[in-house]
């Protein structure tokens, strides 16, 4: 894959993919052997035909291909982009075990990128008006894939989502140089131009409850994600430079702060940002911070093999210049006077023996403890599910993470005429998990709504 | 400007108007490229669907707002957020407030009285050209106390002085609440403390989401770090760590304040707004 040289891409915020050229497509898409039984699909959490879109590659018949990809996926240039693929598809394929997998994900965005390209916007046909109502409550993948579906079968879809953007996390999480936001805004835009209503700085729970809007819509869908950060609850959390990765990235992708003072929201200028975890959200932090002109270090407290961050991010943030400290646990915040941190203390851990994820436990290494130098921390150990709807919505079943539960295959919550999906439900997850939960409440929605 | 610096700006929110209660407020931005600012809202008309917000001009944000010409659009303005303040019967209840906190104090205090308590109110202020809306007070208050700090109307000083006036009261007071800057809100609560008045302060916190997203608006609250957007804004005053706050608070002052002191014709000359 064409990627912007690290040294460049290390001091802009522009893409750094570059996405293939038809011919290399074609000529990647072309060694996919058409397996009768495609490991590749089954790993794919919504199914895609896979050797199906890229028969279409290899044969030049991109508008045929995107047709095949949109029908199971209708964010593919996203997830094209966002997919940990090699978990999912790219593992399984049976090329992979002389290395040689299909570069799906790749694949995937070329097609979604072409079409984007071709500026010939096609609607699809939307069935006659239902005369029913949906609210869709958050405007991240799972709302937005919900909107989509049900918009096309007729029913009015409104989507009310607290923050002044649309996109959830595809807008204040992903950064830049991993998800332009003019994808997100084109997804969104073709939402709008399919007559969804979408409706900002909308806060369900405060400005008005799932209960009074019952009065109003048909069903609800509840997609608000999972943005309540956790800290780490250790001396010092709350000394001036260390922040939640939800503020850090939040002011950077949302508020573009990146571009101060041209935005107002300010962001300061520091030289040495240790940014704590291992997942997608802790490379961002890191390599977000790295652009801004600082030494940028990731500590994790196991080693690189257990990092859940998707591989090619792990690979773009060590091209870069981040700085791993694995097996490595922060204990506490050391500040100076005015109340800035400026040493942060570590301690060394090795692995021991599993736990229930199935990775092994870090282990401390007594006595040894060190310190280093920073100007800021990011707190970047995951998000678990706001509580705002639980606590506004009687009758919802709360799971032990504070998450929404709801059904499996379709959705649907204790509450009758409330469906929930997404990160809202699972705990902080994937792009494509969202979607695919999106897709099956549209449908356990659609069924309802058919019926009564 | 109703008085100098402070300016009150009416808003057309029909969705907040309808809902909002005493002590919570909104966020706003006055333009798409600026920033998420939080105020209090200080009056409403349910019927008209408007809002009533009072705020400093003291930052870039505010500057904007405090220029911006009756009809305008702004791009945000979200709520109602927090939690609303806890109006019951108490018995005799203090209201302390200086700057935009009598505003925002207002509807506290409004709605307290119409819980039939006894209502003291506190106006503090540099000079008497600072208070506003006296009238209001007047109008719903038992007793109405102003503090300003060269003597130009009432006692002469600080909030600190209310310890002499608490020393003579007979009846003990049941509640405080104050609203207003950090500096008013710590020496309030300082000053009821040795009373066991309980306290209730609306923290100011930074924020930018104001829904518990962020966390930038943590502050310490005995052992427990609360979300001020959240979990407040209203906290015990007796409990709060201000060092914390204040020092908190000033993380941006490098950045906003230093540009707004300076006359930045270069960057007005050629900043794209569009």
């Amino acid at each position: 894959m064409p990627k912007q040289p690290p040294r460049i891409r290390s001091h802009n915020f522009y893409e750094v993919a570059l996405g293939y050229q038809a011919d290399i497509a074609v000529e990647e898409a072309a060694r996919c052997i058409q397996c009768p039984k495609p490991k590749c699909v089954d790993n794919c959490p919504v199914e895609i035909d896979i050797p199906g879109f890229l028969k279409c590659i290899a044969e030049r018949r991109f508008d045929k291909g995107i047709r095949i990809l949109k029908e199971k996926n209708c964010l593919p240039a996203i997830c094209g982009r966002v997919c940990p693929q090699e978990e999912q598809c790219e593992m399984t394929c049976v090329l992979s075990k002389k290395g040689g997998q299909i570069a799906i994900g790749r694949l995937e965005r070329f097609l979604a990128d072409w079409e984007a390209q071709q500026n010939q916007l096609k609607l699809p046909k939307v069935k006659k008006k239902t005369g029913k109502k949906v609210a869709v409550i958050g405007g991240g993948p799972a709302g937005l894939t919900v909107a989509g579906d049900l918009i096309q079968l007729g029913y009015d879809v409104t989507i009310l989502e607290a923050l002044h953007k649309m996109g959830g996390v595809l807008t204040y999480g992903i950064p830049e140089f991993r998800l332009p936001k003019a994808i997100v805004s084109r997804e969104v835009d073709y939402l709008k131009k399919l007559g969804v209503e979408l409706v900002t700085d909308f806060v369900v729970g405060k400005t008005r409850t799932i209960d009074s809007l019952l009065d109003e819509f048909d069903a609800i869908f509840v997609g608000t994600g999972a943005g309540l950060p956790w800290f780490m609850d250790i001396p010092g959390e709350n000394l001036n430079g260390v922040y939640s990765a939800n503020e850090y990235l939040t002011r950077m992708n949302l508020m573009k702060g990146y571009l101060f003072p041209e935005f107002d929201t300010p962001i300061k200028n520091h030289k040495k940002v240790a940014v704590i975890g291992g997942g997608n959200v802790a490379m961002d932090c890191a390599r977000t911070a790295l652009r801004l002109g600082a030494e940028t270090r990731i500590i994790y407290r196991r080693s690189r093999d257990e990092l859940p961050a998707r591989l090619e991010e792990i690979e773009n943030a060590e091209e870069e210049g981040v700085i791993f400290e694995f097996l490595t646990l922060p204990l506490k915040y050391i500040g100076d006077r005015n109340g800035w941190v400026r040493e942060i203390e570590c301690l060394r851990m090795e692995l021991g023996e599993p736990d229930s994820s199935g990775r092994r436990r870090p282990v401390a290494v007594e006595g040894s403890e060190f310190r280093f130098e920073v100007d800021a921390a990011v707190c970047a150990i995951g998000n678990s599910p706001n509580p705002l709807i639980l606590s506004t919505t009687p009758g919802l079943e709360a799971g032990k993470k504070g998450n929404i539960v709801a059904d499996e295959t379709t959705g649907r919550t204790a509450r009758d005429k409330i469906w929930a999906g997404g990160d809202v439900v699972t705990g902080a997850a994937t792009v494509i998990l969202a979607m695919g939960a999106g897709r099956q409440a549209a449908k356990s929605i659609h069924e309802y709504l058919t019926s009564s | 400007m109703i008085v100098p610096n402070l300016h009150q700006i009416t808003l057309e929110a029909p969705a907040v108007a309808k809902e909002v209660l005493p002590g919570q407020f909104v966020i706003l931005r006055a333009d798409e490229d600026g920033e998420r600012t939080p105020l209090s809202v200080c009056d409403w008309d349910r019927e008209i669907g408007t809002i009533t917000i009072m705020f400093l001009n003291i930052g870039s944000t505010t500057n904007r707002l405090a220029h911006l010409q009756e009809g305008t659009y702004i791009p945000t303005v979200v709520g109602p957020l927090g939690n609303a303040t806890e109006t019951d019967h108490y018995g005799t209840v203090l209201c302390v407030a200086g700057c935009y906190g009598i505003g925002s104090i207002f509807p506290i205090a409004r709605a307290l009285k119409e819980k039939g308590n006894r209502l003291i109110t506190v106006l503090e202020a540099r000079s008497s050209y600072l208070l506003y809306w006296l009238e209001r007070f007047e109008h719903i208050s038992d007793e109405v106390i102003h503090i300003t700090r060269d003597g130009t109307s009432g006692l002469r000083g600080h909030v600190g002085c209310l310890q002499d006036y608490l020393k003579t009261l007979h009846k003990p007071v049941d509640r405080a609440i104050i609203n207003g800057c950090t500096f008013l809100m710590k020496t309030g609560s300082e000053t009821t403390r040795p009373f066991q008045i309980k306290t209730i302060v609306s923290l100011n916190p930074i924020m930018i989401d104001g829904t518990g997203m962020c966390g930038v608006c943590r502050v310490r609250v005995g052992s427990a770090t609360k979300f001020a957007c959240v979990d407040g804004p209203d906290f015990d005053g007796h409990d709060v760590d201000w060092e914390e706050l204040l020092q908190r608070r000033k993380t941006y002052m490098n950045e906003e304040v230093v540009p707004f002191r300076t006359s930045r014709c270069e960057s007005h000359a050629y900043k794209s707004r569009g």
